[in-house]
């Protein structure tokens, strides 16, 4: 076994975009791994780190050898006679007596075996290191020292490679790796020399926190230290934190005040503009109520003339008068006065169409979905006709992440109902899958017939997403859909919105002749998303989404319902044995290519057949009691009862029997029995586990 | 505390002390100093070039009558181009805060990703907005694509927002309060243009008339750029008056963003027009290549 030495490389970048620094950090540490796992090293202990400026990594320990090893190359078969063994000898380099002879299964083969000596890891890694530099994947690389140059997301300034006390010698795009580090751009020098000890110790030194744990407690204590006795709680923000943590390397709260007239201002446009446009945490009193204080945090250790807290209060104090007087301005038109100029705002220039065409769009579905659910269609139609003006205010041209939010701030100003301008309020929800649904059901018809009305539009003329591209926001779109309808309870057929909504479009968009049917395709984006919100979000198993949705069904929460029933039942110790046999009737059923038929109570044998057809009846009239209830859960309870009869069904009784007629009643029993049960769940989806028996 | 031109001296001083041309303004309306020729046209092919300027930008429909503290229709940017990007740029733009009198130990800077693109002129870059103390103050962008075509050297372009920038460096509140000179404000100097200007591109521009300049502008260049095109190589095409054709794409450009506030261009027009100007753009920008790519060759020749 070599010697092992610590490895350090550190590459340094102008400022890297923040929200890239973590997936970049996993990023190396494969492409190293592979490296590794390439040359036959072990890796040992890796740690990987990240600032803006820096990306490192470091090995424990890497050994300063490859192993030896031996490689045997096969030649000709023994068969192939002399000459051929003196050429295979003459291609490796060694005399023909040096030849072994390898006996495999298909006879005796002529081989050399060489010695290969292991490398040194310093020239693997000075190869292999440019190449990783190279393959690390960006969302969108730059070039900067000329055409044709190497690419990277920001320019690469300086890279440290130590292997040991060695310098691992390379070049990237015309940087030389070396020894020396640099510090913070204004708290640190440009040349800092370190050894493996003391290197996160001269960096802090040097203004910069290397490890993003670090970082976050420095803020988090800070913040803690700044509120202590002031009657103030910080509004937490995980992810604002996060984002902060990767845009600085050395972290330090600070508490800004504004005036408290602002506070009149809704509390959303105040915490957009701290929150989103100033990257400010926002603090609330004793009451509960937001407070006329923000933190901040500078990237750099203190602001000793209170200079940095001044000027952020000044910026702050700039923004929210801007936001007042949009405010202001807005409400001097009622949102209900403004809807003609929707005409003027584009919608989707493929489509052609701007946001009055959009808002019929939204109406129409929105009125289909109120009619089920029982919401008041006068509503619905006000609200949807109302719900994309705000993009006509100055706020929401200034804010557009406010979109909808002040739509429905406005409506309540101009004295709407609740009933019209919560929906309005909501409809943009959820904007991702950790986002809260729409709490009205207003909010949620409206954010349903939004994005139905988005997919259909989008389906309609082909923009269909593919691959990991989705610019239009497409995928999100229909699992907003999928969650506000299983979490919100609403139990309305999703396919037949679909076909409603789908031929709604094709009156304004006529499909072309011999173009893939739109529905269709549609329907079945829906079915993967809906597929992978019940895996991924509700951690469903794949088998039992696919049992679930095999069923017949009319509503998401009602697969919900399911699902439960199935993850629930499947424990019990004769489902999974009975689903076993599911499938297997499924096959015979295939083969026999058996479409149904009456069973025939005259042709069935007295024994397992005769018990099963009664077992069976006397199950499915249970189930059917159940299933009028929505109760999954004893419905499968009940059909599980049914193993011991399946089973010796199965044991006795030949399904081909020799008599067609007989055949065929059996089929017959089997076909109804898997035909009632499917309709629930098609137990022959399930993957049996070997462990459960 | 420099008045608003001191600081503009200093920091022309200071990019003239690191080699930069020190330019005019151009003189035909623009809406960011990204589009006067010295940085959409000397951007383009392999000669090194360093300029900085200020450059009043005229964007119609952020005018405010003069009525808001922070916005306006005619603002000035220093723009500065650096090609190609020197390695220590970075340290370079810190060096000129430095040289208006900021200093850095004092302030709290964060550069924050924000990329560039401009679809009127086919061209993008990467780059930051440069905030200091919770304040954007300068847009650093490292050039890709000018005129849709690959650029040869990559330069990186500064642009400080100088309203902004001397208000935050004399702690006014609102820009109009800032001193141009002492005893003379921005309001003194600049109030009447925000004005005048809301006035007249909000509510009297004559819509026909912009039209009809749009379209004259957009044939005088197609023509140029036809003609160009159907030259062989030799003096009459290193001769031929691309600037002039530049120039025409401008007056297009400006006559848009006009119609746009005056709000003369329906949803439907909009991204044909944009098109349009592109079109042009994109059109200069090639055959400027091309004719600097001719112009060099020349130059080894003799």
């Amino acid at each position: 076994m070599s010697e092992l030495r610590p490895f350090l490389f550190e590459l340094g970048v102008e400022e890297i975009p923040h929200w890239m620094l973590q997936p970049a950090m996993a990023d190396i540490e494969r492409l190293f791994r592979d490296v590794c796992q390439t040359n036959q090293i072990d890796p040992g202990e890796l740690n990987l780190d990240a600032t803006p400026r820096r990306l490192v990594l470091r090995c424990s320990g890497l050994p300063v050898r490859q192993a030896d090893r031996e490689e045997l190359v096969m030649g000709p078969p023994k068969s192939a006679g002399q000459g051929a063994a003196m050429g295979f000898a003459k291609k490796n380099g060694v005399a023909p007596e040096a030849l072994l002879t390898e006996v495999t299964p298909k006879g005796e083969y002529f081989a050399v075996r060489h010695q290969i000596q292991g490398r040194e890891l310093r020239d693997i890694l000075a190869e292999a290191l440019p190449v990783l530099i190279s393959k690390i994947p960006w969302p969108k690389a730059m070039y900067w020292t000329g055409k044709g140059g190497q690419t990277f997301i920001r320019p690469i300034r300086w890279m440290v490679a130590l292997f040991g006390d060695n310098i691992v010698e390379f070049e990237f795009a015309g940087v030389k790796a070396g020894a020396l580090s640099r510090g913070h751009r204004r708290m640190g020098s440009d040349e800092i020399a370190f050894d493996h000890a003391n290197y996160e110790e001269r960096l802090e030194k040097n203004g910069v926190i290397l490890s993003a744990g670090k970082r976050r407690k420095r803020i988090q204590d800070g913040i803690k230290k700044l509120l202590r006795g002031k009657g103030l709680t910080l509004i937490a923000d995980d992810s604002l934190l996060n984002d902060i943590v990767y845009l600085t390397e050395y972290p330090t709260p600070i508490l800004g005040n504004f005036d408290a007239k602002f506070l009149d201002l809704p509390q959303e446009v105040l915490s957009t503009v701290m929150r989103h446009h100033q990257r400010y945490f926002t603090l609330k009193s004793a009451d509960g109520k937001m407070a006329p204080h923000f933190i901040a945090i500078m990237n750099m250790k203190a602001d000793k003339k209170g200079y940095v807290v001044k000027g952020n209060e000044r910026v702050l104090e700039a923004r929210f008068n801007d936001g007042r007087f949009f405010w202001e301005v807005d409400r001097q038109r009622s949102l209900a006065s403004r809807v003609p100029d929707l005409a003027k705002v584009t919608y989707q220039t493929k489509l052609n169409s701007n946001y009055a065409q959009k808002a019929n769009g939204i109406r129409e579905g929105a009125v289909r979905l109120a009619s089920k659910l029982g919401y008041n269609e006068s509503d619905i139609t006000r609200a949807a006709l109302l719900c994309k003006v705000d993009l006509t205010t100055e706020l929401v041209k200034e804010m557009t992440e406010l979109q909808g939010v002040m739509g429905g701030l406005y409506a309540q100003a101009d004295g709407e109902p609740e009933t019209v301008w919560k929906p309005i309020y909501e409809h943009y929800l959820p904007q991702s899958m950790d986002d809260a649904i729409p709490a009205s059901l207003g909010g949620k018809i409206l954010s349903i017939a939004d994005k139905l009305d988005t997919l259909e539009g989008c389906f309609g003329i082909g923009l269909i997403p593919s691959g990991s591209k989705d610019p239009l926001g497409l995928r999100r779109a229909a699992q907003g859909v999928v969650k506000t309808m299983v979490e919100g309870n609403l139990r309305v057929p999703l396919r037949q919105s679909v076909t409603a909504g789908m031929q709604a479009n094709a009156l304004l968009y006529p499909p072309a002749a011999g173009e893939p049917n739109r529905e269709t395709q549609l329907w079945e984006f829906f079915l993967d998303r809906i597929r992978s919100y019940f895996r991924e979000v509700r951690g469903f198993a794949y088998d039992e989404v696919n049992a679930a949705l095999a069923g017949q069904w009319e509503n998401l929460p009602d697969v919900l319902d399911r699902l439960f029933a199935l993850k629930l039942v499947r424990q019990t110790e004769n489902f999974e044995p009975l689903a076993g046999s599911f499938k297997r009737i499924g096959n015979i059923l295939k083969q026999a290519g058996a479409v149904g038929g009456t069973v025939n109570p005259s042709l069935l044998e007295t024994g397992p057949e005769l018990d099963l057809s009664n077992e069976m009846e006397r199950v499915l009239a249970q189930v059917a009691e159940h299933r009028k209830r929505e109760d999954y859960i004893q419905a499968l309870t009940a059909i599980a009862t049914l193993r011991p009869a399946v089973d010796a069904f199965f044991d006795k009784v030949l399904v081909n029997a020799p008599d067609a007629a007989v055949r065929a009643n059996r089929l017959a029993l089997l076909g109804r029995l898997f035909n009632e049960v499917s309709s629930i769940a098609d137990f022959s989806e399930i993957v049996v586990s070997s462990t459960s028996e | 505390m420099d008045s608003y031109q001191e600081t503009i001296f200093k920091l022309k001083r200071f990019w003239a002390k690191h080699g930069c041309v020190i330019q005019e303004p151009y003189d035909i309306e623009v809406g960011a100093g990204t589009m006067c020729p010295e940085t959409f046209l000397r951007v383009l092919g392999p000669k090194p070039y360093s300029v900085a300027y200020v450059q009043p930008s005229r964007r119609p429909a952020d005018g405010r009558y003069g009525e808001n503290p922070n916005r306006l229709y005619k603002h000035s940017q220093l723009q500065v181009i650096l090609k190609p990007a020197p390695a220590n740029v970075m340290d370079l733009y810190l060096e000129s805060l430095e040289a208006i009198g900021i200093r850095l130990d004092q302030h709290d800077l964060k550069f924050e990703e924000d990329n560039w693109e401009s679809p009127t002129l086919g061209a993008w870059g990467i780059g930051w907005q440069v905030m200091l103390d919770g304040l954007e103050i300068t847009q650093f962008t490292y050039f890709q694509q000018c005129g849709g075509v690959d650029l040869d050297l990559v330069p990186a372009e500064l642009t400080y927002g100088l309203e902004r920038l001397v208000a935050f460096l004399q702690d006014r509140k609102s820009v109009y309060d800032i001193e141009w000179v002492q005893g003379v404000t921005y309001r003194d100097v600049r109030f009447l243009d925000e004005q005048q200007f809301s006035v007249y591109n909000f509510e009297k521009a004559d819509v026909g008339m912009l039209w009809k300049l749009f379209e004259l502008h957009e044939a005088e260049a197609q023509r140029l750029i036809d003609e160009f095109r159907t030259l062989e190589a030799g003096p009459e095409k290193s001769r031929f008056p691309l600037l002039s054709a530049y120039d025409h794409v401008l007056n297009c450009s400006h006559s848009f963003n006009l119609l746009d506030a005056r709000g003369a261009i329906s949803v439907t027009e909009r991204v044909g027009v944009i098109a349009r100007v592109r079109k042009l753009a994109v059109g200069v920008a090639t055959s400027w290549v091309d004719q600097q790519a001719l112009l060099a060759a020349g130059e080894v020749a003799a």
